[in-house]
């Protein structure tokens, strides 16, 4: 299945004509610049362009996408880790947002890679923000970017021997036998 | 080895913060200063930082509300809505206009409390402390409609998934329009207080300036992007809660400096006030929430005799309502910024990721740049006027 055929996919239940259309298009230049194979899993939920991509192509990627005169995607809105267990290999992921003003087009970038080698390119060349964001990225998920120039926890203490957003450790008090899992959360 | 006595050649280390009151929350900047002059600095965070995005892997969608208000504390509606929209587009609700017009006279008048705030505090840092007596009051009188509106005042719980929890009551409106009768008179005291003021412009025009490039690559966005001349706003670019309904512009600076993002929200108080004023002049009549059992709570009254509203309040309050798979990335416009709620559900009852972007912890990086090659007096308005919120910071 063409990147193209997915994104036409009723994926989502509230999308437009004139959205998906636009996605279409965006995912067609995609195509064009990155090449065919480049992007897999491309959907759109809730209207927002949403593509895997790995992450030895990301960082050029995104370095594209910004100096692309057609898009230009001058604005990292937004870019957090996440952690999948279960997903053996592709444990850790970061999902990048990013937008296009002059467009007004959003779009989610996605990368997963194991989490025994959780090296990723970093963004601080790209766009300044991209500093703290990684920070936060290392400090709750133990990504190491490569190329950042101050990769040290921002929001937890220094002294911290793990990253407490991975899904290894209970919320709830351990010592408590009233609250398990099975009755709180998930 | 320093030469002693050589004082020109020695920096000097100076913490302004953790709990420098012109920090306007705890967090720390390690200056490095050469007399009065900066020469680096080192920003310190997450004095306060709480855990919101793992504490909200283990709530139910209603429990979060809780965590949103306590970022922003100063504009806490904006959060609470917004987190409440993410929610609704997640599920697939739509909410009636009468409830979305009620959001929209929420969150405009939280924007302008913050913007309040943040101006006349600024004041308070050039040493003018008239103009924040004359205000405070003003947003004393927004928080007592918050207070007709859902019983709280500061960390408000206000709307619901589907709608607002109640009607806007005939007291309220009333405290809304006399309100909104009395404020212009106040504002325009305050403008023809500061906005020509010699002795202010003195102290913030040409101070921390910030190029539209620049602040696009640190993330800025909300007053501090305007500013800088980029006409983003949320509310315009990508509309939520009816305000394509509305008639409102939005105001730019050119240099990005303090004066610019001190008048900018000056004049988004003003904007905020058109749009409250269309929004009661078009209100629409109809149901303040949406026909949604499975995620509205219903009323008490309907608890008590109905069986079925029994049963939801109870599915809805120990969070068993689970939400379908998806994953939706909603933005509002914040007092600060664009304030977004990145949610990926796997099917169950809590959010299995759920990500703030807080316009506060993305822009406050650019503060070293710019507060280096000034001086302390300097460095503190750039801080002020950046609007700063230390709970939304680190959140």
């Amino acid at each position: 299945m063409s990147p193209l055929d997915a994104a036409a996919a009723p994926e989502a239940p509230v999308a437009e004509d004139p959205i998906k259309a636009q996605n279409a298009q965006v995912m067609a230049l995609l195509t064009r610049l990155f090449g065919e194979g480049t992007f897999t899993d491309v959907h759109e939920p809730y209207g927002l362009l949403t593509a895997t991509t790995t992450r030895e192509r990301i960082h050029d990627i995104i370095a594209g996408l910004q100096q692309d005169q057609e898009l230009k995607f001058h604005f990292l809105t937004t870019m957090c880790g996440i952690n999948y267990p279960e997903n053996v290999g592709k444990e850790l992921g970061m999902i990048y947002h990013l937008h296009s003003m002059t467009k007004n087009i959003r779009l989610r970038l996605k990368i997963f890679f194991p989490i025994a080698d959780p090296v990723v390119p970093t963004l601080t060349d790209l766009y300044n923000t991209a500093n703290w964001m990684e920070r936060e990225a290392y400090d709750f998920f133990g990504i190491i970017f490569t190329g950042h120039p101050n990769l040290i926890r921002i929001l937890n203490v220094e002294d911290m021997d793990y990253h407490p957003m991975r899904r290894e450790y209970p919320v709830e008090d351990g010592t408590r036998e009233d609250k398990t899992d099975l009755f709180f959360g998930r | 080895m320093p030469i002693l006595n050589d004082f020109s050649q020695e920096l000097t280390t100076l913490n302004l913060g953790p709990t420098h009151p012109a920090t306007h929350g705890i967090f720390q900047n390690i200056l490095q200063m050469d007399g009065e002059r900066i020469v680096s600095g080192v920003p310190t965070i997450g004095y306060i930082h709480r855990a919101f995005e793992k504490l909200a892997e283990r709530k139910p969608f209603y429990q979060i509300t809780t965590l949103t208000d306590r970022m922003n504390y100063c504009s806490s509606p904006i959060n609470n809505l917004g987190w409440h929209m993410t929610v609704e587009k997640l599920l697939g609700v739509t909410v009636p206009k009468r409830a979305q017009y009620i959001r929209v006279i929420m969150m405009e008048l939280a924007r302008i409390a913050d913007h309040l705030i943040c101006n006349s505090i600024l004041g308070v840092d050039t040493g003018a402390f008239t103009g924040f007596l004359y205000v405070f009051q003003e947003r004393e009188k927004i928080y007592e409609i918050y207070e007709e509106v859902c019983g709280a005042r500061l960390t408000t719980n206000m709307g619901r998934v589907g709608g607002m929890e109640r009607d806007l009551s005939p007291v309220a409106l009333q405290k809304l329009r006399d309100w909104l009768k009395s404020f212009p008179a106040v504002m325009k005291e305050f403008e023809a207080m500061f906005n020509r003021n010699r002795i202010f412009m003195d102290r913030v025009v040409n101070v921390g300036p910030i190029s539209a490039e620049k602040a696009l690559s640190y993330g800025f966005t909300g007053p501090n992007l305007r500013a800088a001349g980029v006409d983003y706003d949320v509310r315009a670019m990508n509309p939520y809660s009816s305000y394509e309904d509305f008639e409102f512009d939005i105001p730019v600076g050119t240099n990005g400096d303090t004066y610019d993002r001190f008048i900018v929200r000056n004049e988004e108080i003003w904007q905020s006030l058109r749009i409250i004023n269309q929004a009661l002049d078009k209100l629409p009549d109809g149901p303040y929430h949406a026909d949604a059992p499975h995620y509205y709570l219903p009323t008490k009254p309907e608890v008590y005799k109905n069986m079925e509203a029994l049963i939801y309040h109870f599915k809805i309050v120990m969070g068993e309502i689970d939400a379908p798979v998806g994953e939706v990335y909603h933005s509002v416009e914040g007092g600060n910024g664009e304030l977004g709620f990145y949610l990926i559900s796997d099917g169950g009852r809590t959010p299995y990721r759920l990500h703030f972007r807080r316009p506060c912890f993305i822009y406050y990086q650019a503060y070293p740049e710019m507060a280096v090659g000034t001086t302390l007096s300097d460095a503190i308005v750039i801080l002020s006027s950046m609007n700063v919120i230390a709970g939304e910071l680190d959140a």
